[in-house]
């Protein structure tokens, strides 16, 4: 699905003395199957972006189209349609395992299929949910469980199987690995790959770190103060160091090395994603060995 | 949002009401409140009504906030009405207009339909121009004789500020579970009483579950800093009682005169109804 933002603007608490504008004139496209990430400090309006993607902030001015569905202003969404919308955009909020509310693991991932399919029999549903439960990674016999007697990553899991049940065409996440360690960092992100395989689904990012979305995403959206001040691809992105450190963001840490090494005359053109930028440092040692 | 059903909270200005001793503004409402109570007749009601103007004019709060405490109200303030209006006991000379319904009820009715509305607007007044804090450390100082009788004064007063604390943050935690559970379909306007309460089952575990969280993180924050909430504490903020304070009391204490003396000389005025 295709997500086409255009003079996207939103005030919270409008007309009062707490008027703030979280959104202004946001213009973006997010192309189907591109693992897309976006970038900002808190309250740079990140947040209030996603929320618009599946109609839990109804738009107030500009237009968004999600897929064919029209969810400008002025265009009927019925119950229905937002349902169904809900159903294809999976969000995950951030700490998401905070939302478990379930006695046992199974019923709390059959909530969301539940209520975007009533009509489907128990056995299709016993079926989406081990599938979504064995797609993050987490095996039966945790299906019975109390979801709060799992561990934080397990938890997290339940609850990204949780959107993951009513198979979503494109996945949300505000901040997947905040609070997890390194090991749970790589898993959750290897589990996003494994979702978005090679662009079958659109996976959007919402991250602060600076690191995971080089690494990760194919396509970045910079925010600042409601607006979007960059796109294009990492390399691109990442190659405007100084503009990005004015908006006082970070570049990531394979950039830095990069402008260390041209800086002292030992080569150029340095990749960003980690693996490939070893390779190359690998390289540039030998041949200066040889 | 759910933050907007939080009304009286406070309202950041600059004032004269606003800078007020919060023992006094405490001191203040009790004592109008009593005057609210003591007025028999629309003559000592007018007397608060002017106080409270006056109250509102000087703390620079709109009115239409003020005014947003009644809303909450408003299904109470008829339900009162109406019995008021019903049960009211029709004395000789009383016009019926139809069935139980005299103008004198109708007129004792909104009498008290009034004084409720004042109540609250004259409490609204107090939160919108008192941050929390400041209003337990009055209660606390106003409270503090009690502790002779080992009354556990400073307790129960971070009990309230804790309390008076957590509200939008839970009003905001709220917000967040509803729509993470919305994005998953759920649906909190349609059905009948029963469905929808069951429909709140997602949104109350996860509140309850981290509210306990909150609690934990908070008596283990309280720890850290070895609380104990002893008498021997110091205040940052020390209270101090002013002029300003002062000749606020005493406008308040002309208010009460005012109605106790609407209240005798009520024969001397002209009756209204």
């Amino acid at each position: 699905m295709r997500i086409v933002a255009d003079g996207l603007t939103f005030t919270y608490n409008r007309k009062t003395k707490f008027a703030k504008k979280a959104l202004d004139d946001v213009t973006l496209t997010i192309r189907e199957g591109s693992f897309f990430g976006i970038i900002g400090h808190t309250g740079s309006g990140k947040s209030t972006f996603i929320q618009h993607l599946n109609g839990l902030i109804p738009v107030e001015s500009g237009t968004l189209t999600v897929g064919d569905l029209d969810l400008s202003k002025g265009k009927k969404t019925d119950k229905k349609g937002l349902r169904a919308l809900r159903a294809k955009i999976g969000m995950v909020f951030q700490y998401p395992e905070y939302q478990l509310f379930a006695t046992t693991v199974y019923e709390d991932v059959a909530f969301g299929y539940h209520n975007f399919f009533p009509e489907k029999s128990k056995e299709e549903e016993r079926a989406a949910v081990f599938a979504a439960l064995r797609t993050v990674g987490l095996d039966d016999s945790v299906a019975d469980k109390s979801p709060f007697d799992l561990s934080g990553g397990q938890k997290r899991r339940v609850a990204i199987a949780g959107v993951l049940v009513s198979d979503p065409e494109v996945l949300v996440l505000d901040e997947p690995v905040a609070g997890l360690d390194p090991a749970g960092k790589n898993e959750l992100m290897a589990l996003l790959h494994r979702i978005h395989d090679g662009g079958k689904k659109t996976v959007v990012v919402v991250s602060h770190d600076m690191d995971d979305v080089a690494e990760n995403c194919d396509a970045l959206a910079v925010f600042s103060e409601g607006r979007v001040v960059m796109t294009g691809t990492p390399e691109e992105v990442f190659s405007r160091r100084k503009e990005l450190e004015e908006l006082r963001l970070d570049v990531p840490v394979t950039r830095k090395i990069a402008d260390a090494l041209a800086e002292k005359g030992l080569g150029n053109a340095f990749p960003l994603r980690s693996d490939d930028f070893v390779r190359k440092v690998a390289q540039l040692y030998r041949g200066k060995r040889v | 949002m759910l933050s907007d059903m939080t009304f009286g909270q406070y309202y950041p200005s600059e004032s004269p009401v606003h800078r007020m001793d919060p023992r006094a503004k405490l001191l203040l409402l009790i004592v109008y409140i009593v005057a609210v109570f003591l007025a028999k007749n629309f003559y000592g009601l007018a007397v608060c009504l002017i106080f409270l103007l006056l109250a509102i004019a000087f703390s620079r709060v709109p009115v239409r906030s003020v005014l947003k405490s009644v809303k909450g109200i408003v299904i109470l303030i008829l339900f009162t009405f109406v019995l008021n209006v019903l049960f009211y006991t029709p004395k000789e000379g009383d016009v019926v207009l139809f069935w139980r319904v005299t103008v004198q009820g109708l007129v004792s009715a909104s009498f008290f339909a009034l004084r409720i509305i004042f109540l609250v607007m004259g409490s609204s007044v107090l939160t919108l121009t008192t941050t929390p804090v400041s209003l337990t450390d009055g209660l606390e100082s106003l409270l503090a004789p009690l502790a002779l009788i080992r009354f556990p004064v400073h307790d129960l007063a971070l009990i309230m500020s804790i309390a008076l604390r957590m509200i939008p943050t839970l009003a905001e935690e709220t917000d967040r579970i509803i729509r993470a559970q919305k994005a998953r379909g759920a649906d909190f306007e349609s059905g009948n009483l029963v469905s929808r309460a069951k429909a709140l089952v997602p949104v109350l575990v996860p509140l309850l579950v981290s509210a306990f969280r909150r609690a934990n993180e908070l008596g283990d924050a309280m720890d850290a800093r070895c609380y104990a909430g002893s008498s021997k504490r110091t205040k940052y903020k020390k209270l101090k009682f002013s002029y300003r304070d002062l000749l606020a009391l005493l406008v308040t204490g002309a208010l009460l005169a005012g109605v106790i003396l609407c209240n005798v000389y009520a024969y001397l005025l002209p009756v209204l109804y």
